[in-house]
C-alpha cells in the first residue's frame, strides 16, 4: 500500500522547508524536497550600486553570510578589474573570515541542528521544550555516552559563538561581517589581532580534535547502517574556495563515484526549468546569461528553485564534495586524514556517499581548516596593505564562485550605467534541493531519499537524517517560491 | 515562590534566520542560560517553538502553535523574527501545514499576535520590513506594527531592528519585561527601547574627534571619521559604539567600515548607496 508522507515544516535548518516522500511497501518510491519563502533578492538587487550587492547579499543567509560577501566581493572585484590586484593580506583575511564561520556553521550543523535526530536529548535534561515534541523511537545512545554527548551539545553552544567572537577580530561584526569589501578588506592585521584571533582558533581546534570529530565517530558506530543509507546520485562537484596567495586551498573538480576525476569548467553548469515555476525559454542556460521569468500556470513544475545541472548531469555539493576532492587530488592532509577515518569505521569510501559520510566529511573538513587558518595566520604582513582603491566602473560583468559550509557558491553580475542590472545566485542548496530536471532526473537530495526503508511511517526518522546530511539552507535559495494553486484556490507544497 | 513561566513562540518569515543566530551569540546570560535557567530569579523563558533548535517538526510542531494560542492567551512572547510577506494572500511565506492547506506567515503572525502579551518584532525585518521590502518589494513585506496596524490588533509590539539585532537587545528587554514589568519598556516614536537606541551612534563613536577637526577617510582602510564613505552614524539610533559586538570584540566602525543605518526604519533604500554620503535631509 502506498502512502505519502508529509513533513512540513522540516525544522532545525535554515530557512522553510518541506519534504514529501511517497512511500510504497515500506520503500520510497519518490521524493520531493520544496522550499516555503520567496523574497526575491535578484530582483531587489537591480538598479543599486554594485558596490551594494556585497552587503545586501550577506542577508540571503544568516549562517553563511560570510560566504556571500566573499562571493559577491570575488564577483565585483571581477566585475570591476581588481581580481589580480587583491594584496595578499586581503586575500588572506578573507579566508580567515570565511574559515571562521565555516567553523562555526559546521558544529551549529552537527551539535544543534543534526544532533537531536541521534542524542536523546529529553532522556538527558528532562521532556522539556525545545527538545520536546519530537520523533519518538530510534535513540540508540543511553546512560552515560548520552549524558555526555547532550553536555557537548551544550558546550558547542559556547564554542561556535567564539567561533563568531573570533570572525569579530577581522570581520568587525557576526552575522554579517563589514570587513569583506570589493578591492580587498577593510580590517588591517596588526600583531594583536593575530595573536589574539591564533588564542581564540586553538580553542576552537582543541575542541574539533577532541570533542567534534571523536562525537561523529561515536555517532558512526552506535548508527553504522547510516553509512549505507542515503546514498544519493554518486558524483560530486566543487568549484574549489579559499583564495590564498597560491592559489586556491579546496581544489576544484567533478568526481564520480568509483573516484574518477574530471576538470571543473564554469561554462558546463546549465539550469534547467521544465519542473520550475519559469518560462521554458530560458531552460538549459549558463547562470551568466540566466533569465527568471516566473510563469504560475505551469502544469508539471513543482518549485521555483531551478534545476542546476552539469554537463547535464545531477551532481551533489558539500563537504563531501570538497574533502572526495581533494582526497582523488592527492592532497596530503585529507589524504591522511580520511584514510585514517575509514580505518576506524572499517568501511570503503564508497561508504562515504552516505548520511553518515556527509557528517563524517564535514568533521574532517572543520579539522582541515582549523589546522590552515594557523598558517595564515602566521604568513599576515602587519605593515603591508589590505585594500586596494576603486571605482565602480560604467559597464561590466563579474563571476565570483567560491564555497560555503553547505557547498560551492556562485555569484553573477552586470553593470550597466554604474548600476546593477542583472544579479544571479546559485546556491549549493539551489544544487542539492532542486527539482527534476528537463530530462526528468531527480535532483541530488531527492535521489536520496528515493529507495530508503522507512521502518516506521509515523516517526520517519530516516528522511530527516537524511535531509539534514545535506544541511540545507533554503532561505539561501534565492529562487525558491512555492504557489503551485491547484483548482480549487488551495496552495498545495510541491 | 513559584516560577513564573514566559511561553515563547518565535517564528520567522522573510528573513535569513540571522537574528536567531545573534541571539545564540549572547553572552550574559548566554543561551543556554536563556533556554534552561530562570534569566531573572523567579522568571523562566520556555521556547515552546522556534524552527531553528526545536527538536520537532511537522504535524507535532503546528500544534504546538494552536496549543499555546488557546491554553496560554494573553501570557505568551511573540517574537517574530523576518519580515511578513502580504502579496498573493501571504503564499509567498508558509511556516507549515495546517488541516492541508499552507499556514502562512501572515496568519500565523495575526492570530498569534492577537493573544500574545507582547510581540517583540526581532531585527529590522520584522520591525520595519527591512532588505525584503526593498525595492520594488516583490512580495509586499511589511513589519509586525504595520500589520497589526491594518488588521485591529492592538497587542503592544517591541520593535528591537538591527540587521541583525544585538543579542544584548533582546536579553535586555526581556529582562525589563521580567524584573519591572511591560510598562517599564520605554519606546521611542519608531517603538524602540530608549535604553539601547536612545542616542545617535554620531554621539558616541570613537571618531568623533576626526570628524570634528574635520579629518575623514578618503577611501576604505584609511584612518578618519567615515562620513565621506557613506557612513550613517550621523542619524541612526543605536549604543554600538558603547556595546560593540561579540562579546565586545569589535563592531563595524571600530572595523574601518562605515555604519549602514541598519537599525532604522529606512534601512537599506534610505541607506542606499551604502558608500555614499547621504544626509538626513535626503531621507525626506
Amino acid at each position: 500500500m502506498s502512502k505519502t508522507i508529509k513533513i512540513d515544516p522540516l525544522t532545525r535548518i535554515e530557512g522553510h522547508m518541506a519534504i514529501e516522500a511517497l512511500v510504497d511497501d515500506g520503500v520510497v518510491k519518490e521524493a520531493r524536497s520544496a522550499g516555503t519563502l520567496f523574497r526575491g533578492f535578484e530582483i531587489i538587487l537591480q538598479g543599486r550600486d554594485p558596490r551594494d550587492a556585497n552587503r545586501l547579499t550577506q542577508r540571503i543567509c544568516g549562517v553563511c553570510p560570510t560566504s556571500h560577501a566573499t562571493a559577491s566581493a570575488l564577483c565585483i572585484d571581477d566585475a570591476f578589474g581588481l581580481t589580480n590586484k587583491i594584496p595578499d593580506n586581503a586575500k588572506l583575511i578573507r579566508a580567515l573570515i570565511l574559515g571562521a564561520n565555516f567553523l562555526q556553521s559546521h558544529i551549529l550543523h552537527f551539535y544543534h541542528l543534526a544532533a537531536p535526530d541521534y542524542v536523546d536529548a529529553a532522556g538527558a535534561v528532562g521532556a522539556v521544550s525545545p527538545f520536546v515534541p519530537r520523533y519518538e523511537g530510534d535513540y540508540r545512545i543511553s546512560g552515560q555516552a548520552n549524558a555526555e554527548l547532550v553536555n557537548h551539545y551544550v558546550e558547542a553552544l559556547d564554542i561556535r559563538r567564539k567561533c563568531q567572537e573570533m570572525l569579530s577580530v577581522f570581520g568587525g561584526k557576526m552575522p554579517h561581517n563589514v570587513s569583506t569589501v570589493p578591492g580587498g578588506v577593510t580590517e588591517k592585521p596588526t600583531e594583536d589581532k593575530i595573536t589574539n584571533f591564533l588564542w581564540r582558533l586553538n580553542e576552537i581546534r582543541d575542541f574539533v580534535d577532541n570533542v567534534y570529530i571523536p562525537d561523529v565517530i561515536y555517532v558512526a558506530n552506535s548508527y553504522d547502517d547510516y553509512l549505507g543509507i542515503g546514498k544519493g546520485c554518486g558524483k560530486v562537484l566543487t568549484y574549489g574556495g579559499f583564495d590564498l596567495p597560491t592559489g586556491r586551498f579546496f581544489k576544484a573538480g567533478v568526481v564520480s563515484e568509483d573516484l574518477k576525476l574530471e576538470p571543473f569548467v564554469s561554462e558546463n553548469i546549465t539550469e534547467d526549468l521544465k519542473y520550475s515555476w519559469y518560462a521554458d525559454s530560458g531552460s538549459g542556460r549558463n547562470p551568466a546569461e540566466g533569465q527568471t521569468e516566473p510563469k504560475l500556470d505551469k502544469k508539471q513544475a513543482y518549485s521555483f528553485l531551478k534545476s542546476p545541472r552539469y554537463n547535464g548531469k545531477v551532481v551533489e555539493l558539500g563537504p563531501l564534495a570538497r574533502m572526495i576532492s581533494n582526497y582523488v587530488q592527492n592532497d596530503a592532509g585529507t589524504k591522511k586524514l580520511v584514510d585514517s577515518l575509514l580505518g576506524q569505521l572499517g568501511v570503503g569510501t564508497d561508504a562515504l556517499f552516505s548520511v553518515l559520510g556527509r557528517h563524517a566529511a564535514r568533521a574532517l573538513e572543520a579539522k582541515i581548516i582549523a589546522d590552515a587558518m594557523a598558517d595564515w595566520l602566521q604568513i599576515l604582513k602587519p605593515a603591508e596593505p589590505v585594500i586596494v582603491a576603486n571605482e565602480v566602473p560604467a559597464e561590466g560583468t563579474g563571476a565570483g564562485l567560491t564555497e560555503a559550509p553547505r557547498g560551492s557558491l556562485g555569484h553573477w553580475m552586470t553593470i550597466k550605467d554604474r548600476k546593477i542590472e542583472r544579479y544571479q545566485v546559485i546556491t549549493p542548496t539551489a544544487w542539492n534541493a532542486s527539482p527534476k530536471d528537463d530530462k526528468d532526473q531527480p535532483g541530488a537530495v531527492e535521489q536520496a531519499l528515493m529507495g530508503t526503508k522507512v521502518k516506521d511511517r509515523d516517526n520517519p526518522f530516516e528522511l530527516v537524517r537524511i535531509v539534514r546530511a545535506f544541511d540545507p539552507c533554503l532561505a539561501c535559495s534565492v529562487h525558491l517560491l512555492d504557489a503551485n494553486k491547484n483548482a480549487s484556490g488551495v496552495f498545495k507544497v510541491v | 515562590m513559584a516560577t513564573k513561566e514566559y511561553p515563547v513562540v518565535w517564528l520567522q518569515g522573510a528573513g535569513c534566520t540571522g537574528c536567531s543566530i545573534s541571539v545564540l551569540n549572547a553572552v550574559s546570560p548566554r543561551i543556554q542560560n536563556l533556554l534552561l535557567d530562570e534569566v531573572v530569579p523567579g522568571h523562566h523563558l520556555n521556547m515552546l517553538f522556534n524552527a531553528t533548535i526545536m527538536a520537532g517538526e511537522g504535524e507535532a510542531v503546528i500544534e504546538v502553535l494552536k496549543d499555546t494560542e488557546t491554553e496560554r492567551k494573553g501570557g505568551y512572547i511573540l517574537v517574530v523574527e523576518g519580515a511578513i510577506p502580504t502579496a498573493a494572500d501571504g503564499l509567498y511565506g508558509s511556516i507549515g501545514e495546517r488541516g492541508g492547506r499552507h499556514l502562512t506567515i501572515e496568519q500565523s503572525v495575526a492570530e498569534l499576535g492577537a493573544n500574545a502579551l507582547v510581540a517583540i518584532a526581532i531585527g529590522t525585518c520584522a520591525a520595519y520590513g527591512g532588505i525584503p521590502a526593498g525595492k520594488p518589494n516583490p512580495t509586499q513585506c511589511k513589519g509586525v506594527k504595520e500589520l497589526f496596524d491594518e488588521k485591529g490588533i492592538d497587542t503592544l509590539v517591541v520593535n528591537l531592528p538591527g540587521c541583525p539585532v544585538h543579542p544584548d537587545w533582546f536579553t535586555g528587554t526581556v529582562s525589563v519585561i521580567m524584573f519591572s514589568g511591560l510598562d517599564a519598556v520605554k519606546l521611542d516614536n519608531v517603538g524602540r527601547p530608549e535604553l539601547f537606541y536612545g542616542r545617535l551612534i554620531h554621539e558616541n563613536c570613537p571618531r568623533r574627534a576626526d570628524f570634528d577637526k574635520g579629518r575623514f577617510a578618503e577611501k576604505l582602510g584609511d584612518q578618519g571619521c567615515l562620513y565621506k564613505l557613506g557612513c550613517k552614524g550621523h542619524y541612526t539610533n543605536a549604543d554600538c559604539p558603547i556595546r560593540q559586538w561579540n562579546n565586545g570584540v569589535s563592531w563595524c566602525i571600530k572595523a574601518g567600515s562605515p555604519c549602514l543605518g541598519c537599525v532604522e526604519p529606512e534601512f537599506p533604500d534610505g541607506m542606499s548607496p551604502i558608500y555614499e554620503i547621504v544626509t538626513f535631509e535626503d531621507l525626506k
